[in-house]
């Protein structure tokens, strides 16, 4: 049975104030690097499933926006990538 | 009026929440356990108390939602069952969609902790008919994620639909529209950041919390709707 990771990325919506980047964004405007914007600080979540790939995309989704995210505040994508047995690893 | 209080790991208001009930409901108010898949019989009003249940890992409120209780809980609210969520609890409720919203960082990356003031909006409902409309109350916030946000179609029926409970007079977290508490459609269950069950005595401060257990006496179960 393949094994994959999942790697699932959670921002808030753009229209939800982040305080956390904004408050990122005004030390980097501190340090001189005034040219940067648009910080926004989110989560990244990794997780290792195990089956058939459309059956675990499927799945995923479910917990991607059921638990993961709350998409009331937040969107979410995912990257899922199969993992390869190395010989002898 | 029976009374479960539920226990979520990290809840740190359950024993709060205990006293407040068995001193203006209930004398026999009992804790239930999270992983419990009922509640005790004959339960008129589930109490979710405050904390940081699951230490508020991945969003607060979000895994204590999805605990076997709560299937139980929401089937209670579904009967019409008095349900009242404070701080943690709203959390918990805005995350298990028995009330909509959700609650995000402070404005302003504070964790807040100090009495507040707030508008009785709605004192026809179970939860506020022993205060007068407009009255004012000071009860303690304690809170690093009380920023109330909906989107904006969701905000326009809580306010025509006279659902915003109470509203902070001076807004501390950023809550849209100073939004301090929201009850459901039906006018069952009941979400507040700030803590009633912290101002039950005068020994504690303040009393203005009373009301909403004083309120739940005096509303027959059968008239649980916002008039």
């Amino acid at each position: 049975m393949p094994t994959f990771t999942a790697k699932v990325f959670v921002t808030l919506k753009p229209s939800i104030l982040d305080p956390q980047g904004r408050t990122v964004e005004r030390a980097l405007s501190h340090l001189d690097h005034a040219n940067v914007s648009g910080v926004r600080v989110g989560k990244y979540i990794e997780l290792t499933l195990s089956g058939e790939r459309a059956e675990v995309e499927t799945q995923l989704q479910g917990i991607v926006e059921n638990v993961l995210s709350n998409p009331i505040m937040e969107n979410a994508r995912w990257e899922l990538e199969e993992v390869r047995e190395v010989a002898g690893a | 009026m029976k009374t479960a209080i539920i226990q979520f790991p990290g809840s740190n208001c359950d024993a709060d929440a205990l006293h407040a009930a068995r001193l203006t409901l209930d004398p026999d108010a009992q804790f239930v356990w999270h992983t419990e898949a009922g509640l005790p019989e004959g339960t008129e009003l589930v109490f979710l108390p405050g904390g940081f249940s699951y230490g508020d890992h991945l969003r607060s409120g979000a895994i204590a939602a999805r605990s076997p209780i709560m299937a139980a809980v929401k089937e209670h609210a579904e009967r019409g069952g008095f349900v009242l969520g404070v701080c943690n609890g709203f959390q918990v409720l805005t995350e298990a969609g028995l009330l909509p919203g959700a609650l995000s960082r402070n404005r302003d990356l504070h964790f807040h902790c100090a009495p507040v003031h707030l508008r009785v909006e709605n004192a026809h409902t179970a939860f506020t008919g022993a205060y007068a409309p407009g009255q004012i109350l000071e009860i303690p916030i304690a809170h690093g994620e009380g920023n109330y946000y909906a989107d904006p179609g969701t905000i326009a029926r809580l306010e025509a639909e006279g659902r915003v409970v109470f509203r902070y007079v001076d807004n501390p977290n950023g809550s849209l529209n100073d939004i301090a508490g929201i009850v459901n459609e039906q006018g069952n269950v009941l979400g507040m950041m700030p803590h009633p069950e912290r101002a039950v005595e005068r020994l504690l401060g303040s009393e203005d919390g009373r009301g909403i257990f004083e309120s739940l006496k005096i509303v027959p179960t059968s008239r649980s709707l916002i008039r």
